[in-house]
């Protein structure tokens, strides 16, 4: 690993972008993700790759598309309405099983919203967002660093599985500067057989990147092979973080931001004799069920935080089937939650559940 | 005897699924011919869109990508920026282009992209069933101006080539027709010259072709081609509307 070097979030996902070997970018200006396009336009060039200021997020995504079908590691990022615009094209790369990353700094919303952090795109994340029976990848890295690994992560999924991945920030992940180091330079870190990329097809067999599938039988078949894949990446790539967990009566579900804030929550609570521990999604799709599961026979209640109104909190009751309470708390409008605030909302489920803790 | 005319190597030995007395048949043929004559089977890469055309890549026989609706320039920049040495074109109809694609269009042609657009204007949209295009012409019936395309309601049509002209980016801007065998011969040199543009570096270029729907404008394959040159040639007047080669050369 290199020294760590200081870096506001947004550079930091565009510099490992770049170590990971990612060639292409397009997007589009939309706050408070200016600095990753910022970052890209200047770093790209350098190391021989393509950087194209989009006329919109729409043509952003196509872009990506055309590039990924090329057979080129490639990246777009956003903010949540620019990611609410981008899901015509998700859908597209899923459906046609082309890899690529999407980073979304997510901010509040609905609508034009706020440009101050949120997590209130996890529903659009993790359950379609665009039209069809497809999923996307996502991971919702708490530090900088995290966030650095999860891009050569998420660029790996990508490409063995061929299918879209998403990194889901907000507004404080990208805003904020904390020490990283990257991984040591590898020149051949994004060289993946592609086999079916459209680089022209020489002598050989023509390559088709589509998702048009007109008879019934013939798309059903498409659906259960995508179907099996999202099977095999809930298998194998499922990534979580158990914080305190050995003896832990209550149990916090959070992650990204929030996770940082329950961290502190755990510590204020267990000196004041409160046995509290957090499972940490690090991927939000695949969710992390089996562990919040098993975590259900040994625990009293769950108390999911999200900066959202309660999106997250679905994933945790199908998980959880009704076995204990669980409970939520969440800030929105760009407000993030403090440790009072979910330590008074641990009691309050501790009180009404009348759970022991 | 000598053999003047074959299907050429780079268009497949199939059936294709259009309508008789659409012209679709001859584009792609026009365009498998350039294909051949400048010996790049091996080196394109075709964007198939979203219309009748949607399956373009089942008789065009070259590395295609299908994309969505209108996007189709978004989707060959990516390709094109991706491998350079590529030759990328798109083939779009008149409601994919001209209408949900006009802003990946014209920012295509304003970046200069690199690339060869094959647009297909028959001033309906097919595949639907005959509803109004951005191309329509004034008075038209269709299954969404069902008393004749009337412009205080529905606005003058989009004159594609005449707009892309004004772009600075754009290198090479021609409207050529597929009604007459005469008419078919310009339109193959337009289709080669694009190519050709584009395998020397000189940007963005499209050619607009003006084509018959014989179905949806509910006339014979044989009436349709007089249709065309009574009501479109006049509202789509055929020309070469911006050529950087000769402007140049006049500079």
């Amino acid at each position: 690993m290199s020294q760590p070097i200081l870096m506001k979030g947004n550079e930091a996902i565009a510099e490992a972008a770049i170590r990971a070997g990612c060639r292409f970018f397009a997007g589009y200006p939309i706050t408070p993700q200016n600095e990753i396009p910022e970052y890209m336009s200047r770093r790209l060039p350098e190391v021989g790759g393509a950087f194209v200021q989009a006329e919109s997020e729409v043509a952003a995504i196509n872009m990506l598309y055309g590039a990924a079908g090329a057979g080129a590691r490639c990246m777009t990022s956003s903010s949540s309405p620019g990611i609410s615009l981008k899901q015509e094209g998700i859908s597209y790369m899923a459906g046609s099983e082309l890899p690529g990353l999407i980073v979304n700094i997510v901010r509040g919303g609905p609508g034009l919203g706020t440009i101050q952090p949120a997590q209130s795109d996890y529903f659009q994340a993790t359950k379609g967002g665009g039209h069809g029976d497809y999923r996307l990848v996502v991971y919702g890295p708490d530090t900088l660093q995290e966030a650095v690994d999860m891009v050569f992560e998420a660029f790996r999924v990508s490409d063995a599985y061929r299918n879209p991945v998403m990194i889901l920030g907000d507004g404080v992940l990208g805003q904020m500067m904390e020490p990283v180091r990257f991984p040591p330079e590898d020149a051949d870190v994004h060289k993946v057989e592609k086999p079916w990329a459209t680089t022209g097809a020489g002598d050989g067999d023509t390559r088709l990147i589509c998702s048009i599938h007109l008879e019934a039988e013939e798309l059903n078949a498409h659906n259960m092979h995508l179907h099996e894949k999202y099977q095999a990446i809930k298998e194998n790539e499922t990534l979580y973080e158990e914080v305190e967990m050995e003896d832990a009566q209550l149990c916090l579900v959070a992650y990204g931001t929030t996770s940082r804030i329950c961290r502190a929550v755990i510590e204020q609570c267990r000196s004041e004799g409160m046995k509290v521990g957090m499972i940490r999604p690090i991927t939000l799709w695949p969710f992390p069920d089996k562990p919040i599961s098993e975590a259900a026979k040994k625990v009293d209640a769950f108390l999911a935080v999200e900066m959202s109104l309660g999106q997250m909190v679905e994933d945790v009751r199908l998980a959880v089937n009704g076995r204990v309470p669980v409970g939520f708390f969440g800030r929105t409008g760009g407000l993030i939650p403090t440790p009072d605030e979910i330590v008074a909302a641990l009691k309050r489920l501790v009180e009404e559940e009348g759970v022991t803790s | 005897m000598k053999k003047v005319f074959s299907r050429p190597d780079a268009l497949k030995d199939v059936t294709m699924h259009y309508c008789p007395g659409c012209t679709h048949g001859i584009a792609h043929r026009l365009i498998a011919q350039a294909i051949d004559e400048l010996g790049i089977r091996g080196k394109s890469v075709g964007i198939a869109s979203v219309g009748c055309s949607v399956f373009s890549y089942k008789y065009i026989d070259v590395d295609f990508q299908q994309a969505a609706h209108g996007r189709a320039p978004a989707v060959a920049t990516g390709i094109k920026r991706t491998n350079p040495d590529t030759v990328v074109f798109t083939y779009q109809g008149d409601g994919d282009l001209a209408s949900i694609g006009t802003a990946e269009l014209i920012h295509a042609a304003a970046r200069s992209e690199n690339i060869s657009i094959f647009f297909i204007n028959n001033a309906i949209y097919g595949m639907t069933g005959g509803q109004m295009a951005p191309t329509t012409l004034p008075g038209q019936v269709t299954t969404t101006s069902p008393r004749g395309r009337d412009i205080p309601s529905y606005g003058n049509p989009i004159k594609v080539s005449e707009m892309l002209a004004t772009i600075e980016g754009a290198a090479y801007i021609e409207r050529v027709s597929l009604h007459t065998p005469a008419a078919v011969a310009k339109a193959r040199k337009a289709v080669v010259k694009s190519l050709r543009y584009q395998m020397e570096g000189k940007g963005f270029s499209l050619i607009e072709m003006l084509s018959t729907c014989p179905t949806n404008w509910g006339v014979s394959p044989l009436k349709a081609m007089e249709w065309l040159k009574e009501n479109m040639l006049p509202a789509y007047p055929l020309g070469v509307f911006k050529d950087r080669e000769k402007v140049n050369a006049n500079e």
